[in-house]
């Protein structure tokens, strides 16, 4: 598979700040990608470069093989930022049928493929009513569909759940994954990290400007692992020593032991298969949450905004 | 361009479809009239009638001192300084007895204070009846006298324009009232549609819809879609609004009886001057009808309907830019709009003060220069056209203006763009002249 979206060198300079500074990354296609960074890192500054926005200082972005080039590729990208929302006035068909034509479609298509999702999502009997009549959930199921409606090669969702029910956001998260099987490739953009996890295929982290972390959610894992494992014995030995590992934590039978350099798993099942007997044994692996907050935290990130950045 | 045109029309059609457009389209010509007809009964009312008891030691006024509209002069007996108010008088005037050439002192006492108009009536009044007594004293009669005033009305000032090889009538105060118009027209229509167009853009940035459209179309595209569509939503109402008058009109034409009519057909042929032996005679309805459409027809109309149209439209853009410039700036708080737009009202404003004195004289340095320079020359240039195309306004002048009010518009379009893109996606952040300005002159 061949990467739909390449950045090279992306920088981005306010007059305060280096909102983006020199970022490298590449997203293949039909893949879900994760950019993830505290407030204030870049992020939206960022999108905003990918979806023609703004242009960046230095730097190349490739989209689909060739230079990107704002004025054509808008229509092949269907941006939803985080900072949302529509027309109140307008009736919502009429809307999703404006913004659907500014991405280019003829008003036939556009209807038609209005009316297709609206059915899916079941939308139909809005048609006619006003944005400022929906809840909260309701409108953004509508900038979901106003965002794929054209069929986008590349969709990039800033926040997709905020003000979601469960039952929208899985609704919503179905789709995505159905887009993305259809061949779409979707980047996804959030502070939710049990979100991330369950969704995304790549991650990328930035902060402060920069790109501090690059893979596969399983790589990103691996590569923050502690050798932890969690043991459960059905009798707990009094005293536990052994020079492969040692005990963090104890809860009942359960035991959360971290394996010393050059040790293995199959030392620690060696210790206690003499003793007990193990009813299970597991690798604990960071979570998302626990690296993302291991990275950031520290680094000041919260008040960069106020900071002057020499350059 | 395709994308221009589907924001145009929804930024039309939007207003346009509104309930409320058709509303104001209507009733604003009928508040004006209605806003009119009340100003005159209110100044009919508030007039005093004035009763003034004379008492005269000559013995000539009597007779003599003709009475005006509102104002009686009344010769009773035994009235005085004391008591003219119990006997039903509302002044009192004591004219001294006069000999010879000497000024006099006339004495008027009322319980209120009198107006500035009715103190120049009466006082023309008196003037104008010692002049008959003079005159009569030189030897005229009474009734040549009468006759001689009589026959003076006659004569008319017909003011006549050099044009070439002829000449045309002009009239001033015409030319005075479709200045003062159209200049008023502009000033209006920049404030409510400029306005307009503000609203629009702090609408689009507060319901947070801007990101979403601009990441399809490019913020320029969208300053000029929005201002496009409600300048033609201004057009729209202006041509409703003419439709309205020429459809009242005809309507008042049927009123009037056919004779009348025929009568000003024959006074069109005559130039207004039915000859002598003329069958029909001018009744004093056609006669009115006449005078009117006479001066109205002394009006170079395709002239100043054409320039009004141009300076419609490029004030309109001038300042509709920079409007969006600061709604693009504004964050929720609607008084940041207040103190932002001061900059562009005061130039606004400005130019209403020198239009105003422009009607009245249209060749003062000043006025000349303010028609050139494009923050002021829709409404000082139209006030001086009124008064004629190449009389008063030379051709190089017309061509001047018109030339720096299109390179005008297209640098505030330019600049404003420039302020919106990047004010547009700002929250939260109150922005400085200073910043806007660093915006503005930003290469790139």
């Amino acid at each position: 598979m061949s990467a739909i979206l390449q950045l090279q060198h992306i920088k981005k300079h306010y007059a305060t700040q280096k909102a983006v500074d020199d970022i490298s990354f590449s997203i293949e296609k039909g893949s879900i990608f994760g950019l993830l960074g505290p407030n204030g890192a870049g992020k939206t500054t960022l999108l905003r470069m990918i979806t023609g926005i703004f242009f960046p200082d230095s730097g190349d972005i490739m989209f689909d093989g060739k230079h990107f080039n704002a004025l054509e590729d808008v229509t092949k990208i269907g941006y939803m930022p985080e900072e949302r929302g529509l027309y109140k006035k307008m009736k919502i068909g009429e809307q999703a049928l404006y913004l659907a034509q500014l991405k280019g479609l003829s008003k036939t298509e556009a209807m038609e493929k209005i009316k297709f999702w609206f059915k899916r999502l079941e939308m139909e009997s809005w048609w006619n009513k006003k944005v400022e009549d929906l809840s909260k959930g309701m409108s953004q199921k509508l900038q979901f569909v106003t965002t794929v409606l054209h069929e986008p090669k590349l969709i990039i969702l800033d926040e997709p759940f905020s003000g979601l029910d469960p039952l929208n956001a899985n609704l919503i998260k179905d789709e995505i994954f159905g887009l993305a099987q259809r061949g779409a490739t979707v980047i996804f953009s959030t502070h939710r990290m049990e979100q991330v996890e369950e969704i995304c295929d790549h991650i990328v982290l930035v902060n402060l400007g920069k790109k501090i972390l690059d893979g596969t959610v399983s790589e990103v894992k691996q590569q923050f692992k502690e050798n932890k494992f969690s043991i459960r014995l059905k009798e707990v030995p009094a005293t536990i020593s052994s020079t492969a590992f040692e005990v963090v934590e104890q809860k009942n039978q359960e035991l959360i032991v971290k394996i010393n350099e050059g040790k293995g798993s199959n030392d620690v099942l060696q210790y206690f298969i003499p003793q007990t007997s193990i009813e299970s044994f597991n690798e604990i692996l960071p979570s998302l949450n626990e690296i993302f907050i291991d990275l950031v935290e520290g680094t000041a990130a919260t008040t960069r905004a106020f900071e002057k950045v020499n350059s | 361009m395709n994308k221009i045109s589907i924001i145009i029309k929804r930024e039309y059609f939007s207003r346009v479809k509104n309930k409320r457009f058709l509303l104001t389209t209507i009733l604003t010509p009928l508040l004006f009239v209605v806003f009119i007809a009340g100003a005159t009964i209110l100044s009919l009312k508030g007039k005093d009638n004035h009763k003034i008891a004379v008492i005269d030691q000559n013995g000539f006024f009597k007779g003599n001192l003709k009475n005006a509209t509102d104002i009686n002069f009344e010769f009773p007996e035994g009235v005085d300084t004391l008591n003219y108010l119990s006997k039903g008088y509302t002044d009192i005037l004591i004219i001294p007895k006069f000999e010879g050439t000497d000024k006099v002192n006339y004495i008027l006492r009322s319980k209120k204070r009198i107006g500035l108009g009715t103190e120049d009536v009466i006082s023309s009044r008196i003037n104008q009846a010692i002049e008959d007594k003079m005159l009569q004293d030189a030897g005229i009669n009474r009734s040549q006298l009468d006759s001689i005033k009589e026959k003076s009305k006659f004569a008319e000032l017909k003011a006549l324009e050099e044009k070439g090889e002829t000449v045309q009538e002009s009239s001033a105060g015409l030319s005075y009232g479709i200045g003062f118009g159209s200049g008023m027209l502009i000033y209006i229509t920049m404030f409510i549609y400029g306005a307009m167009v503000m609203r629009g853009v702090m609408e689009e940035k507060t319901n947070r819809i801007a990101e979403v459209m601009v990441s399809s179309v490019k913020p320029f595209e969208l300053m000029l879609g929005k201002i496009i569509g409600i300048g033609a939503v201004g057009l729209t109402q202006f041509f409703m609004w003419i439709l309205l008058i020429f459809g009242l009109m005809t309507a008042a034409q049927l009123f009037i009886s056919p004779e009348v009519m025929s009568q000003v057909n024959t006074l069109q042929q005559y130039n207004g001057q039915i000859p002598a032996g003329g069958m029909v005679k001018a009744g004093e309805a056609a006669q009115k009808i006449y005078a009117i459409q006479h001066t109205v027809s002394m009006a170079n109309w395709p002239v100043i309907i054409g320039c009004f149209i141009f300076y419609f439209i490029g004030g309109y853009l001038f300042y509709a830019s920079l409007f969006a410039a600061v709604g693009s700036v504004v964050n929720e708080d609607p008084q940041d709009a207040q103190s932002l737009m001061f900059p562009i009202t005061m130039p606004i404003i400005f130019s209403f003060i020198i239009m105003s004195n422009a009607v009245q004289d249209p060749n003062t340095g000043i006025a000349t220069w303010a028609s050139i320079i494009p923050f002021s020359s829709p409404m000082v240039m139209m006030a001086r056209i009124a008064y004629g195309v190449p009389g008063t306004v030379p051709y190089w002048q017309l061509a001047a203006s018109m030339l720096s009010l299109i390179g005008g518009f297209l640098l505030t379009t330019w600049l404003s763009g420039k302020i919106y893109r990047t004010g547009i996606l700002m929250y939260g952040k109150k922005v400085t002249w200073k910043e806007m300005g660093k915006w503005a002159f930003r290469r790139g």
